[in-house]
């Protein structure tokens, strides 16, 4: 593209952010970042900030507080990070400040200058007094375009954004010629974050170059896999990234009304992308005659009812128009037709927040990050048997190793590592033979799974990758729209099969009849939802038909999962002679006392919940699982005296 | 159905004839109509079903078929404290079905339903994006991570030990009075 100058009207709007953003950060006095997103807020962030308040009032302290977003460090929740310069010490980076801890830090830090080095994680920049978080993997390995500015902005104050460089992308469009932009976009390499990995630059075209005079734009944050939430966490954290690029996207293809379509279940993100655009509207980054350019964009914000196949673009269409959000035959695809008949460009929230930097730092940029055929970075939130879960962004190409072990500190426990079930409820279920395989969107369709979401949950060998397939197809059954038969009853039937297995019921021909009617279902479903809903099953039997067997055949679960195939029991030759620990942790009161009075189990009563085994003090350790459940012991109950 | 119950659901009726008002009466109003009434009431009487349907000018079964198509939508009223058991992909490797069925056996209901006294109800729900604290479950607003079955007892415990203190209080006072 070419190099452009600043508007006028932009170099004013950012000399004015830059002032206030300098005003509120550059007053002498300490500093508390206290993050508050969905996830803050869940472990406790606002009381926190609270607990702060009070301390600070106490100690009649003239301290700052501001709320920023999320980080991603989901692990560390609630982070503060405390800026105190005249106590000597870099701005300082603390996990899990509960409301006690914030007092403690008040009281020892800001007054006294103690950082209490017990608490901290690091310091956030360089400096020769606390090592910097910026050497631990955690940080330095990650690779920040789309969350770059998550965590460092409060996302209620646009000045924030604009005075760290925010919109200078879309000025900078805006004096270009719209056809440039479009290249710009093709040459990038970028595609769609939504798990199809369409090239972006591609949909724009057609959408350019549809003739008529209305067209649409839609951001789609209607994130329905049970497992991702990284949509919602760059909503509730740096909205104007993503409205940046929907206005550029906009002006690229001619459009002047969008939509942003959020789940309704995400009230923090459907609150801070409102104000968003009502703050951007103010500084005429939105609205009429953007910056003066005469290009119009106005948003408006639609949230979603909670329908997993609302993801997909026709069905997300049905239910803005106010219908059930069933899928249609494409093509005509919406970029031809789409919402109320009209050419519609639909992109997911990470692909839209993508755009800005790349306008502002080039195609060329953009391409030098990530793999040839997929540049750029995936946000990927990592779940389950993990030390650090959390939100990530990773160069593409970079391997589940690095992302799983180097970043995310592996599994915990020294538990040795199963399994990784990649693109949640569409995704594939990858074996330890992956690792080393690179995270990009032909690679991973390659090994059977895809990009998908970008839910990453991990398994260690704990956890029984039946169930979790029996997981995932309780899900899609639910979320099935109903209108494709093989999707409808298909995905009831291999449930029906899961849910035996997982029983002890299974019968042998259960594993041939799973793979077929699997392969039926892609073949029969017209949407993405049916087409990929087997794919957990037929991964997971491709690369662990050893766990189905013992499932079918014997009637085990080696990962000591399923129930009906597990029993507790107590060692007697570990067990305390007095001890009551398990007896009040049992919540059908199924724990009995021997006549050596040890404890047993009362197969009939027990519910498997795990928590005896909890309960029971370390030392001991006498509770045991076992599976298949005839290897429990028997364990003679006393008779009761009536 | 009692008169008070009979008289309630009228109050809301009305109140949802002025809402509607501000919408305009065209199709693509119907899901924020509908997300307006549950936001205001907690849930979709079937009675209002029928009002939104003569509002945006469709019949009754299509308004009902959209409504019952989403998840969001529910159609009795919850309990005083809600109680939602998140089943999200993480809460399910570490066991958040142990605690929904924990929930159930305590409250004596299941999943869906609301007890008897209409102080509890239990809904399951996908993913409240917590994951770092499976597994989950929601109290009100209220967000317990960690759970564990006997922190269940302990939710419950503590709000009719609550209510108890609530209701000691009263009597006290109408003793003074």
């Amino acid at each position: 593209m070419r190099e452009t100058m600043p508007s006028k009207q932009f170099e004013t709007l950012y000399a004015d952010a830059k002032r206030i953003y300098a005003d509120a950060r550059q007053k002498p006095g300490p500093k508390i970042f206290v993050g508050l997103a969905t996830c803050g807020i869940a472990s406790g962030a606002l009381e926190t900030k609270q607990a702060f308040e009070e301390a600070l009032a106490e100690q009649r302290l003239d301290a700052q507080i501001f709320t920023v977003g999320c980080g991603g460090h989901c692990y560390a929740e609630p982070v503060v990070v405390i800026d105190h310069p005249e106590s000597g010490f870099p701005p300082i980076f603390y996990p899990n400040v509960s409301p006690g801890k914030a007092k403690m830090l008040t009281k020892l830090f800001l007054v006294e200058g103690d950082p209490r080095f017990e608490h901290l994680l690091g310091a956030t920049i360089e400096n020769e007094l606390i090592p910097s978080v910026m050497t631990f993997s955690r940080f330095n390995m990650e690779e920040r375009v789309i969350t770059a500015m998550c965590g460092q902005v409060d996302p209620e104050r646009i000045h924030d954004y604009v005075a760290l460089g925010g919109y200078r992308a879309l000025d900078r469009a805006l004096q270009s010629n719209p056809d440039d932009i479009v290249s710009e976009i093709r040459l990038s390499g970028l595609r769609g974050r939504g798990g199809a990995g369409f090239p972006t630059g591609e949909k724009w075209e057609l959408a350019r170059r549809a003739g008529a005079t209305t067209k649409y734009l839609i951001c789609n944050a209607d994130e329905g896999d049970p497992g991702a939430y990284m949509d919602r966490t760059i909503i509730e954290s740096n909205p104007h990234q993503v409205l940046e690029g929907m206005a550029i996207c906009a002006f690229a293809a001619g459009i002047e009304k969008a939509i942003v379509y959020v789940r309704a279940e995400y009230p923090l993100a459907v609150k801070t992308i409102e104000k968003a655009i009502q703050e951007a509207n103010q500084l005429n980054l939105l609205g009429e005659d953007i910056l003066g350019s005469g290009f119009n964009f106005s948003i408006e914000v639609f949230q979603g009812s909670g329908a997993f196949v609302c993801g997909e673009e026709s069905a997300l269409i049905q239910s803005i128009q106010g219908s059930r959000g069933m899928p249609r035959h494409r093509p005509p695809f919406p970029v031809e037709k789409g919402l109320w008949g009209q050419p519609t460009i639909i992109n997911n929230v990470k692909t839209l927040a993508s755009v800005p930097p790349i306008i502002a730092k080039g195609a060329g940029w953009f391409q030098s990050i990530g793999t040839a055929q997929s540049p750029g970075t995936a946000v990927f939130s990592v779940v389950g048997d993990v030390v650090h879960p959390g939100l990530v962004e990773i160069p593409m190409g970079a391997t589940l190793r690095t992302l799983i072990y180097d970043i995310c500190g592996g599994i915990p426990n020294k538990k040795a590592f199963k399994a990784a079930q990649i693109g949640g409820p569409s995704g594939g279920c990858l074996s330890k033979d992956f690792l080393d395989t690179p995270i990009d969107f032909d690679s991973l369709a390659d090994a059977g799974a895809m990009m998908g979401s970008g839910g990453l949950v991990v398994m260690s060998e704990d956890s029984c990758v039946v169930d979790v397939s029996r997981y995932f197809l309780d899900f899609t059954q639910k979320e099935s729209c109903g209108k494709c038969t093989f999707c409808r009853i298909g995905t009831h039937h291999l449930l029906k099969m899961l849910e035996r297995m997982t029983k002890g019921k299974g019968q042998a021909e259960d594993l041939s009849l799973l793979k077929s009617l699997s392969q039926d279902v892609q073949r029969g479903s017209l949407c993405g939802l049916g087409k990929t809903a087997p794919n957990p099953i037929l991964t997971s039997l491709q690369y662990f038909e050893d766990e189905y067997q013992a499932h079918v055949m014997e009637k085990r679960c080696p990962g000591l999962t399923c129930r009906e195939l597990t029993a507790f029991y107590i060692d007697l030759k570990k067990c305390a002679r007095g001890c009551d620990a398990c007896v009040g942790s049992c919540p059908t009161d199924a724990i009995f006392t021997t006549s050596t009075r040890k404890k047993g189990i009362d197969q009939e009563l027990c519910v498997k919940c795990g928590e005896c085994a909890e309960a029971c003090p370390p030392e001991y350790d006498a509770v045991e699982r076992v599976s298949p459940v005839s290897l429990v012991p028997i364990i003679e109950k006393p008779k009761t005296k009536q | 159905m009692t008169d008070s119950e009979k008289e309630e659901l009228q109050e809301i009726l009305d109140s949802i004839k002025t809402e509607l008002r501000q919408f305009k009466k065209e199709r693509s109003e119907l899901i924020p109509i509908l997300q307006m009434i549950q936001e205001r009431f907690q849930y979709l009487p079937p009675e209002a079903l029928a009002l939104v349907a003569s509002h945006v000018g469709i019949a009754p079964a299509e308004v009902y078929g959209v409504a019952t198509f989403y998840n969001q939508f529910r159609f009795h009223p919850p309990g005083k404290h809600p109680v939602k058991v998140c089943l999200g992909t993480a809460c399910h490797v570490k066991g958040g079905d142990i605690i929904l069925e924990n929930f159930e056996r305590k409250l004596e209901i299941a999943e869906g339903e609301t007890t008897a006294d209409k102080e509890f109800s239990i809904e399951r729900v996908a993913c409240v994006g917590c994951c770092a604290l499976a597994p989950v479950a929601l109290m009100g607003e209220t967000v317990h991570g960690n759970m564990a079955p006997s922190k269940v007892e302990g939710l419950i415990l503590r709000i009719e030990v609550e209510k108890e203190r609530a209701r000691r209080e009263e009597e006290k006072q109408d003793k003074n009075a």
